[in-house]
């Protein structure tokens, strides 16, 4: 297995030095990334470089990893070796630079994660207002056309409470949109939803995705993957175990833990 | 297979029918609350012989026979304690606190300058009623004016010494005037304080964080009277000869401080409760350390432990009577300074002087006990996460 999997990476390796990339192309680069909890080695040698516009679905057991891998990339997550470039920009500890990421790094939770004490239209201006220092009356109009897209502008006034999971999540994705981000990442967006729910925030991402927005999403909606995604990843024990299109990942799994995976959740 | 259908389809959606007669009106209540069940009902029975008992002699004692005027204690004793009210009265001495009134409020304060008090106290209601009702605009400036411009117009009235006014010293000020000014003192350092020594302890810097910590126990651990006894007496064999702070000052550095750890626990419990997602939440959207606890972290913890808040200024707000000990006089201890004074001693004086000391302090604590209990329904957005 593994000799195979080294195979598929150096081909993908021979692929991109054929398209003569440039570096103002790449989004985010993982390089011999590993994380540890106290002893746990939790992510073991990830290596992953996104292109802009590029769209990618993370999917594995739970505990594989995915969702601290994808919050490595704003640093909720510290790494302790290897490199992550966001943007052209490296993440170590220094403060200022992590700021500079997150604030071009869009991110949907599982939990959504509004602000319970503030309106919807608060939670889509705060940010732009105190982080990009925007006019208040200007955020509040780009706050209305993120709204709109996600089709709720009737909610803007109010509070994260009084709407149902579905418009929570829609909200979020607004509230990440208002600060123009360049790249999105999405950690189990529909995982809390109930099933009527789910297909009015997968609508609003798939339309993100056709705009060529950069997305990594955790998920395990396979539907939106194969709709969507340039490339899935499979992640199992802190790494990354198979990594190909939608069709090829879904019709010809290579790894075995892929195919057990895969039988598993597609019944 | 036939007998046994399972085929059911509703054809019309069921509408909802009012109450039924016995769950609404004032008779379904006192069922429901007052008698519901033998156990229910013998304690009700039992409540309100309590309250029979009680609430008539109390009327009769503080109202109906009650002495509202006179000018010395003969009015408020017997004629065999020298006075002129027939055998076996006994009523509360309003007289008393009526003559006493100027001097439970401000204390010693000069007679001639109790206009500045006054002028203290109009600016501070002023200012107060409309920073606490929420459809008042201009908070900001009002909030300046309240906490920064107030406090020092307030100190060079009531202090005096310059601008032609004569200077008062501490020494003399008493009564109400002491009790709320340690009371406003106290409540506007210590919840900022309180709030600073919360995060410290909270925060990844370990120098901050012991600091914080040994600040909060060693506080917490002393008894405030210690607190103001050593202030009182310990701190000037430490000062140069010759240097000396107010004793006034002095208290009011104790008490802000000892509200202060308090308070600290207090927030701490709230920023506890915040969960991990809302911190998350803001640093995804790259807002900074104190952008993120200003707008998103405090604004919940301090919402949740309103309760907290306000248990610890109203602990504070009658603590300040233990300002005797360094023998300064707040409203209770004025009040107990004039038991002896033998113009007024009479049986009577003793009980009614203390029940309008704790009417006033029960005034006050009750009002903040309200305003609280409103401010945590306004700000309650119809969340619970």
């Amino acid at each position: 297995m593994a000799i195979e999997n080294a195979v598929s990476a150096d081909e993908i390796k021979v692929d991109r030095a054929k398209m003569h990339i440039s570096d103002t192309d790449v989004a985010i680069d993982i390089v011999g990334m590993h994380k540890w909890y106290g002893e746990f080695n939790v992510l073991k040698d990830i290596n992953l470089r996104v292109m802009r516009g590029e769209r990618i679905v993370i999917c594995g057991p739970s505990g594989s990893g995915k969702s601290t891998m994808i919050r490595c990339i704003n640093r909720l997550e510290e790494h302790q070796k290897g490199k992550i470039i966001v943007d052209g920009k490296e993440l170590t500890n220094d403060l200022k630079k992590i700021d500079e990421v997150r604030r071009e790094v869009g991110m949907v939770f599982q939990h959504f994660n509004l602000f319970p004490h503030l309106t919807i239209l608060e939670n889509c201006t705060l940010a732009p207002i105190w982080v990009r220092k925007t006019p208040k009356k200007q955020a509040e109009e780009q706050a209305m056309h993120f709204l709109r897209r996600v089709k709720i502008p009737e909610q803007a006034n109010k509070y994260p409470g009084q709407l149902s999971g579905g418009q929570q999540q829609r909200v979020a994705i607004a509230r990440s949109l208002c600060m123009n981000p360049r790249i999105m990442l999405f950690d189990e967006p529909t995982s809390a939803l109930d099933p009527e729910m789910i297909k009015e925030v997968l609508e609003t991402m798939v339309g993100l995705a056709e705009e060529g927005m950069t997305m990594l999403c955790v998920t395990h909606e396979m539907g939106f993957a194969r709709k969507v995604a340039n490339r899935v990843i499979f992640m199992d024990q802190g790494q990354i175990v198979e990594e190909n299109t939608p069709s090829e990942f879904f019709d010809h799994p290579r790894h075995e833990r892929t195919k057990l995976f895969l039988s598993q959740i597609l019944h | 297979m036939s007998q046994n259908d399972l085929h059911y389809v509703r054809t019309e959606m069921a509408l909802p029918q009012p109450a039924p007669l016995r769950e609404r009106g004032p008779v379904a209540w006192i069922r429901k609350n007052l008698f519901a069940n033998p156990f229910d009902s013998v304690l009700t029975i039992i409540g309100m012989l309590i309250v029979a008992m009680i609430l008539p002699p109390l009327i009769d004692w503080a109202l109906i026979q009650a002495q509202w005027t006179g000018t010395d204690r003969t009015f408020c004793a017997t004629v065999a304690q020298g006075g002129i009210q027939p055998e076996g009265w006994s009523g509360a001495c309003w007289a008393f606190v009526n003559a006493k009134f100027g001097q439970f409020m401000v204390g010693r304060y000069p007679f001639d300058e109790r206009w500045r008090v006054i002028l203290v106290a109009i600016m501070f209601v002023a200012l107060l009623v409309p920073l606490l009702m929420p459809r008042v605009p201009y908070k900001g400036l009002n909030a300046v004016l309240f906490l920064l411009v107030f406090p020092v117009v307030a100190g060079i009235l009531l202090i005096g010494g310059v601008l032609g006014l004569s200077h008062v010293e501490t020494p003399l000020w008493g009564g109400l005037l002491v009790t709320l000014t340690l009371s406003y003192v106290g409540i506007v350092v210590s919840l900022p304080l309180g709030i600073l020594l919360a995060l410290g302890r909270r925060s990844k810097m370990p120098v901050v964080k012991m600091l914080s910590v040994i600040f909060i126990e060693t506080v917490r651990g002393v008894p405030l009277i210690t607190v103001l006894f050593m202030a009182s007496v310990m701190l000037p064999l430490f000062l140069p000869a010759g240097v000396s702070f107010d004793k006034f000052l002095r208290a009011l550095i104790g008490v802000s401080l000892f509200a202060s750890a308090y308070m600290a626990e207090v927030v701490r419990g709230g920023l506890q409760a915040i969960p991990k997602g809302q911190y998350e939440g803001a640093d995804s959207l790259g807002l900074s350390y104190w952008q993120k606890t200003g707008l998103i972290v405090l604004p919940q913890a301090l919402k949740l432990v309103i309760p907290g808040i306000v248990n610890t200024f109203i602990g504070l707000f009658k603590d300040t009577s233990l300002v005797y000990i360094i023998s300064m006089f707040d409203l209770l201890g004025v009040v107990r300074q004039n038991f002896s004074d033998p113009a007024w001693a009479s049986p009577q004086t003793p009980s009614s002087g203390l029940v309008f000391a704790a009417l006033i302090f029960w005034m006050f604590c009750f009002g903040m006990s309200r305003y609280s209990i409103y401010m945590e329904h306004r700000l309650d957005t119809g969340h619970k996460r």
